[in-house]
């Protein structure tokens, strides 16, 4: 079976947001997400397409604002509205995106935001 | 040359997208970036007939699209941006890509109204939004605002005391247009104070989100700061149109008119939805007239000899 075929956004666990996304060399973008959040739902196929074809520049990854602990993390983050995607490189945030986008539009907005990083 | 061309991908839209290639029209759904129409903001749709159980907005705008598609409809989820409609090629921009069509069915629809102030653009989506039912949960135990004194702006405001610690409404009259019944709601609840004839001068913030609102007092000639996270809008809506202004007939309030069922006064141009709605604005309306310009539009093109 071939690895990169299956590969989607995963989630992350309040936990393991430090180490997974502040503490990542490689840019990691964070999908601030809720169940009842329609838009969000019809995010998810965007970023596990987004997850699988731009893998060698970005890590993708889910925090579930609904999970244990992870609302601390939306607070610190000052999320007010979902679904809010944010762009960490070295630990800070270098871009978001507010609210659902089609998948060629998000991607262009974010390979722009990587190559400012570049 | 297409057949037609439909802008606009709520009820309206795609109901039109549905008739339209159901005749074979083979049409072209310029979606919009921002897809699915209002609906696409809502929770539970309860008053559409066919789903007894109700159904999430999102996930019935997705159905709409899918029975588009199953018939050969065309999607583009882009926005138009320029129009050139007097011709009997009608012309459609999205950015510098150009298309042409016989007909063209309008079906833009409506949004929600904005206060028109920098600072609120600045801070949407960091404290300003105008959907209660998708941000309210990031505002437990906040203090928020709600401006406008509609039924909307009671059920949003209602809505919000489920998790914010306090909810002021902001109202400029010293009177509520809500009904009766919504008032009563409004007054009966300990959560929420009116804040009467009261007008949002500012939205204030640390450059990153909302700390509280400048507001005018038109009583008393005063302003005040107050200190709030969330500013919530329900004050009305108003019509998609800016693009085919100088070219469709509009009424004061920017809604495109009809006549004689969805024509306008462009010949091969029919209008469908909240875009020429102000009084019903619901989903059913919307789809209706969405067919009716789809019947209207095919029996032009017949009599264009198509």
């Amino acid at each position: 079976m071939d690895e990169q075929v299956n590969q989607k956004a995963e989630d992350v666990a309040a936990n393991d947001f430090q180490e997974k996304v502040l503490n990542s060399d490689k840019p990691v973008l964070v999908d601030f997400w809720a169940e009842w959040c329609m838009p969000c739902l019809m995010m998810a196929p965007v970023l596990d397409d987004v997850a699988r074809e731009m893998s060698d520049k970005v890590t993708v990854l889910k925090l579930n604002t609904e999970s244990e602990g992870s609302r601390e993390w939306a607070i610190k983050y000052d999320i007010r509205s979902i679904p809010n995607m944010k762009l960490f490189h070295k630990g800070e945030v270098v871009h978001e995106f507010i609210g659902f986008r089609p998948k060629e539009v998000f991607q262009q907005e974010l390979e722009e935001a990587l190559n400012k990083i570049a | 040359m297409r057949n037609v061309i439909i802008i606009g991908s709520g009820p309206a839209g795609l109901t039109a997208a549905i008739y339209t290639s159901r005749a074979n029209l083979q049409p072209l759904v310029i979606a919009g970036q921002s897809f699915g129409g209002q609906l696409m903001n809502t929770t539970d749709v309860e008053n559409y007939p066919g789903f007894p159980e109700g159904i999430m907005g999102p996930e019935m705008m997705q159905k709409f699209i899918k029975q588009a598609e199953r018939f050969g409809s065309e999607m583009m989820y882009k926005d138009v941006t320029k129009v050139e409609l007097s011709d009997d090629s009608k012309k459609v921009w999205v950015g510098d890509e150009m298309f042409e069509a016989k007909a063209v069915i309008i079906a833009t629809g409506a949004e929600p109204k904005k206060l028109g102030l920098d600072s609120e653009e600045k801070y949407w989506g960091k404290g300003v939004s105008s959907c209660a039912t998708c941000d309210g949960a990031f505002y437990r135990d906040k203090v928020v605002s709600v401006v406008g004194g509609g039924d909307s702006a009671a059920e949003e405001a209602l809505f919000l005391t489920r998790f914010a610690s306090k909810v002021y409404m902001i109202v400029r009259k010293d009177e509520l247009r809500a009904s009766k019944i919504m008032q009563d709601r409004v007054m009966e609840n300990e959560k929420i104070e009116v804040l009467w004839n009261r007008e949002v001068k500012e939205v204030l913030g640390d450059e990153n989100v909302v700390t509280g609102l400048k507001l005018y007092d038109n009583k008393n000639d005063a302003e005040k700061n107050i200190e709030l996270q969330g500013m919530f809008l329900g004050i009305g809506h108003m019509p998609k149109s800016e693009i085919f202004q100088g070219q469709i007939t509009s009424n004061d309030n920017g809604y495109l008119e009809v006549v004689n069922g969805t024509y306008s006064n462009v010949d091969g141009v029919f209008i469908a939805g909240d875009v020429n709605d102000e009084r019903y604005r619901q989903a059913v309306t919307a789809s209706g007239s969405g067919c009716m310009a789809a019947i209207d539009a095919e029996r032009w093109l017949e009599a264009q000899g198509n």
